[in-house]
């Protein structure tokens, strides 16, 4: 996978929100890789930021929140060793709408208020693609029908005209879908894409993007609290707390190797079906500190037990290589090979 | 609110700015716990101090105050003083300097007769001027239990008139009268307010309480009022009172007349209030110790949404001042010898007149500002009202 | 839909049987009748009529009968579309009506457009430039169009064109078309003196119209679907004139029902101070002058409008919002 070149890479993002109390800096040197055909899922707390780099990405952070460092790099599509710098291009301009959702769709998170409740979901699914592909209204029609077909939608043809607090939960997410791969994007951007519905629906849709994915051979952002979503849909993993990354690495590697002590937390905090001892679920100790006082130095090192002092709480840690494509930003592996990627 | 505990807050603030400078060392709970700890109108409080124009609007509010309990006080002479020979004076101007010197005086006005028109015109003579002073003696009136003759504003010879605002048709002085009117046309709006608002509560209170029938015809009188055109109606209403009664009766009969049509918007609010309160929790665990209704209600559930009420009454004064100037104004409202905006604006209803003697338009102005600083009161306070939120 | 329509048209009938016995109860509540004044009128002109005479035409009016033969007689001739003689005018109230309740209904509707144009612009431009200069410059005027009660707009404004221009803003006919039958030219002429009025009229309303629409549009702004639309791609224009903004619109169409009497309570204001011809003034000389079934009939004519404005807003309602309308 190293050979090929990525086709969204985010480099160094730095996302701050200037309010009226100081500055928030929700995202702080983020970095990661997606390529073509996989699924990068982003886990982490609420609140760790990965909501606002999913909305750098498509450049739509809502003021007081800016973009004040790093690239988001997008292959081109007839020439993919170019790359377009989306963090350089006019927030409103004709270049990054084209981008929005011919080449990179979102799939929101709330299905029931991502759509207009007075406007059909085919007049708003034939929007988006009219706005990417040259086609006139009753073609657009069509293609919205063979999308709203493509996503297992029944009676698609009826559907088209129904608003979306007519369809049931499951249905809205997938109207959602249809609307996100509907121009034909190379990206699909998931943002807790199964929170808001139940445990079977959510089931389903999963199948259905992976499925999605596979026909079309497209790349997903897969950003979600939930770690067994992540480690059913993700070939590759990256953690983030506190507006950083923490680990990175392919989901076998993060599962069953996890580096980071933040990682390691994380996965004993998660309740298994196996174990049969009645333990206490043990938690991360502390609690995710105020966002204008993060802590100097590593974000996690106050709850963090292997924390040294002096170091720890004082020094950034870069990214250190700690398995074959996995990385982890702690001073543990300080010995480690420095990732210069 | 007492003025104390808004200056022990002030401090506070003070605090919690110097901690919000220093963003690394912010505690969030500090301020957080100074929160938790304060009473509901505390905190109202501290959001109505962050609205400067309301906190301005309320300061002038309780400065009107004191008009509407003292007029007399702020008014210069009786407001039915009349003379023929001095109609029509324009606005007189109060200087307070003379030869670089603080002193008080006001213009001396001289009327000369146009030839032409038959107009009286009156011009300032720079050669003469009238002493005027502050505090000074004019007609008696009761301060509580007291005969006093001080007035704010008073010529030095007391039997010289001065007409800061201009005199009207008749002669008398549009200040002192506007000082009056101030007292009648703020007090119908004020308590049609308070009418309005028991009613209000009263019946929203019942038709959110209670429900079933009793909620049926109340919303159904509610829509009922809520269609009718109101002041044609009003019109109907003071047509049809009794043209023998006294101004005393008339005025009140016009404050009810108001707060008739006026009280559906409050009743519709707090119906929503107790319909969304029933539920909460707290409201149960009173029945279930055994609260009375009414001690529910009265205790437990309007306490909630006071402020609320509070603000949507202010806002509702300005309607009410602005509806009883413009039925005044008709001619069907309050009547002479009562004074009122309206009343007083009733001689500014030809434009030949008006052109003649434009102050005569100053108590509509008065009018447009008494009814923006209810509003921005009135916004601050609606703004205000609900702590909690955000 | 067409049931909701059928059952909102029902109800007509019965709040106007509703209104028509308050209003009765109203007019004739004064003490003395239309005579007492007209005798009043005679005596202060001069002349006189002595007591006879006035019982006489009071049994020729059926001002003797007891109240309630009195509103039967008045309903049963409501009924027949005859609202009785004005004893004022000697016309019938009908014609009186007739020709004044076109005009009512013109300004009111010119002040309607004209608040809601002005309003929705001007609070789109307010919410989507949230606190820049122009958007404090509209809340100023607001501010001001919220305090300034319309007669009292109509009055400066009346003076100023008088003093500054030397025109007297009165009626909405030129003295040459006042008496003239309808024309084109005529027409003309209404439509070069209507709007100042309804300008008057619609300012306080579109001060609040603006108000809620800015309210509503910030709240707009900030939903999930304003994502969803920038990720498909669009621009900011086109999407918020075509997502927020029509859902901002759709709770001002619900305020419609309560401002559309309102609209009638202010014209007949400024219509008292501008001079309009339209039913207000009327109804204000048959109100001083206990002409009874004059001022019963206008009431109840600005009941029927208000309501008929309260039916139409609702069907709008309905029409804008497909949630109300699958209902």
């Amino acid at each position: 996978m190293t050979d090929q070149k990525p086709l969204l890479s985010v480099r160094d993002l730095q996302v701050y929100f200037h309010l009226d109390e100081g500055i928030v800096k929700s995202v702080d040197g983020v970095s990661f890789d997606a390529y073509k055909g996989q699924v990068l899922g982003i886990v982490g707390e609420s609140g760790c930021g990965k909501s606002v780099t999913m909305k750098s990405i498509l450049r739509i952070v809502e003021p007081p929140g800016r973009i004040m460092g790093g690239q988001v790099l997008l292959s081109k599509r007839d020439h993919p060793d170019e790359y377009l710098d989306l963090t350089a291009m006019n927030e409103k301009g004709k270049e990054i709408r084209a981008v929005r959702g011919g080449e990179i769709a979102l799939i929101p998170q709330e299905p029931m208020a991502a759509f207009s409740p007075v406007h059909t979901i085919g007049n708003q699914i034939m929007e988006a693609i009219m706005l990417h592909c040259n086609v006139n209204k009753n073609e657009a029609r069509e293609i919205c029908v063979q999308s709203l077909k493509s996503v297992g939608m029944s009676m698609p043809e009826k559907r088209v005209d129904s608003y979306s607090w007519q369809l049931s939960g499951g249905l809205r997410q997938r109207a959602i879908i249809a609307m996100a791969i509907a121009g034909n994007p190379r990206l699909l951007v998931a943002d807790e894409p199964t929170t808001a519905i139940d445990v079977t629906t959510q089931a389903q849709i999963l199948r259905l993007l992976k499925d999605l994915q596979r026909q079309r051979e497209m790349s997903i952002l897969f950003i979600t609290h939930d770690l067994g979503v992540i480690a059913q849909m993700a070939q590759y993993v990256v953690v983030m707390y506190l507006g950083r990354v923490m680990e990175k690495g392919p989901v076998d590697a993060i599962f069953h190797n996890p580096k980071h002590p933040y990682t390691q937390a994380l996965l004993r905090s998660i309740p298994s079906a196996q174990k049969t001892t009645k333990t206490k679920l043990p938690t991360i100790t502390g609690s995710i500190p105020h966002p204008f006082n993060k802590p100097k130095g590593c974000p996690f090192h106050p709850r963090c037990i292997d924390a040294i002092k002096g170091k720890c709480d004082v020094e950034l840690p870069v990214e250190y290589i700690v398995g074959d494509q996995q990385f982890a930003s702690c001073f543990r592996y300080e010995k480690n090979e420095v990732n210069n990627r | 609110m007492t003025q104390k505990k808004g200056s022990s807050s002030k401090q506070n603030e003070f605090t919690m700015i110097a901690d919000k400078e220093n963003a690394e060392e912010f505690s969030s709970s500090a301020s957080e716990e100074k929160v938790s700890v304060a009473s509901n109108w505390k905190l109202v409080w501290w959001r109505y101090r962050k609205n400067r124009l309301a906190v301005i609007s309320l300061f002038l509010l309780f400065f009107v105050l004191t008009i509407i309990i003292f007029p007399d006080f702020y008014a210069n002479q009786y407001s039915e003083k009349t003379n023929a020979r001095e109609a029509y004076i324009p606005i007189q101007k109060i200087h307070f300097f003379k030869d670089g010197k603080v002193d008080l005086w006001a213009e001396k006005l001289v009327g000369k007769r146009n030839m032409k028109t038959l107009a009286m015109e009156w011009v300032s003579d720079p050669a003469q001027s009238v002493d005027v002073q502050f505090f000074g003696k004019g007609f008696q009136w009761k301060f509580l239990f007291w005969n006093t003759e001080r007035h704010l504003l008073v010529p030095a010879d007391a039997s010289t008139r001065i007409f800061i605002l201009g005199s009207d048709r008749m002669g008398r002085d549009q200040w002192s009268r506007l000082m009056y009117a101030t007292k009648t046309s703020l007090t119908v709006g004020m308590v049609s307010v308070l009418i309005s608002v028991l009613l209000g509560v009263l019946l929203g209170g019942i038709s959110g309480y209670f429900g079933g029938t009793a909620d049926m015809i109340i919303q159904r009188l509610i829509e009922i009022l809520n269609s009718v055109p109101y002041v044609p109606i009003w019109m109907a209403m003071t047509a049809a009172l009794p043209r023998n009664w006294s101004s005393e009766q008339r005025f009140f009969a016009i404050t009810v007349i108001l707060s008739l049509l006026g009280w559906t918007t409050l009743g519709r609010e707090v119906r929503g209030k107790f319909l969304s309160i029933r539920e909460e929790d707290y409201v149960l665990a009173a029945e279930l110790i055994g609260c009375s209704k009414f001690r529910i209600i009265a205790n437990h559930m309007v306490p909630t949404f006071l402020s609320h009420i509070i603000a949507t009454g202010t806002l509702m004064i300005p309607q009410m001042i602005v509806n009883e100037t413009s039925l005044s104004f008709l001619g069907l409202g309050l009547r002479p010898p009562a004074i009122s905006y309206g009343v007083m604006l009733q001689e500014a209803q030809n434009v030949k007149t008006m052109a003649q003697a434009p102050w005569l338009m100053i108590p509509g102005l008065v009018v447009v500002i008494a009814v923006l600083m209810f509003n921005l009161a009135g916004d601050g306070l609606r703004d205000a009202a609900d702590p909690y939120s955000k | 839909m067409a049931s909701y329509i059928a059952k909102r048209l029902l109800v007509i009938p019965l709040l106007l049987l509703v209104f028509s016995i308050v209003i009765f109860f109203l007019i004739q509540a004064p003490p003395g009748d239309f005579m007492t004044t007209y005798s009043a009128i005679l005596a202060g002109s001069g002349s006189s009529m002595d007591n006879e005479q006035l019982n006489l035409m009071r049994i020729d009016y059926g001002l003797d009968k007891p109240m309630h033969i009195q509103y039967i007689r008045w309903m049963g001739k409501l009924l027949h579309g005859d609202m009785g003689l004005s004893l004022l005018y000697m016309l019938p109230n009908t014609k009186l009506i007739g020709d004044r309740i076109g005009l009512t209904v013109l300004l009111a509707f010119f002040s309607f457009i004209l608040s809601w144009l002005i309003a929705i612009p001007a609070g789109i431009y307010s919410a989507t430039h949230k606190n820049s200069i122009g958007d404090y410059f509209f809340t100023v005027i607001n501010y001001i169009g919220v305090a300034i009660p319309n007669f009292f707009l109509a009055l400066l404004l009346m003076w100023i064109c008088y003093d500054l221009w030397g025109l007297n803003l009165v009626g909405l006919f030129s003295p040459k078309y006042e008496m003239a039958p309808w024309s084109w030219a005529k027409v003309g002429d209404l439509l070069s003196h209507i709007w100042l009025p309804s300008l008057i009229l619609a300012l306080g309303g579109s001060a609040r119209l603006t108000r809620i629409m800015r309210a509503n549009l910030l709240d707009e702004l900030g939903k999930p679907y304003m994502i969803t639309g920038r990720a498909k791609g669009m621009s900011e224009w086109a999407l918020v004139m075509k997502y927020p903004v029509r859902l901002a619109i759709n709770p001002l169409v619900s305020t419609i029902g309560n401002y559309i009497p309102q609209l009638f309570s202010g014209s007949l204001v400024v219509a008292t101070v501008m001079n309009l011809q339209n039913i207000g003034p009327l109804l204000l000389q048959a109100l001083s002058m206990q002409d009874m079934y004059l001022s019963g009939s206008i009431l109840l004519v600005y009941c029927l409008l208000a309501i008929i404005g309260t039916i139409l807003s609702d069907m709008l309602l309905v029409w804008v919002d497909p949630r109300i309308r699958m209902e």
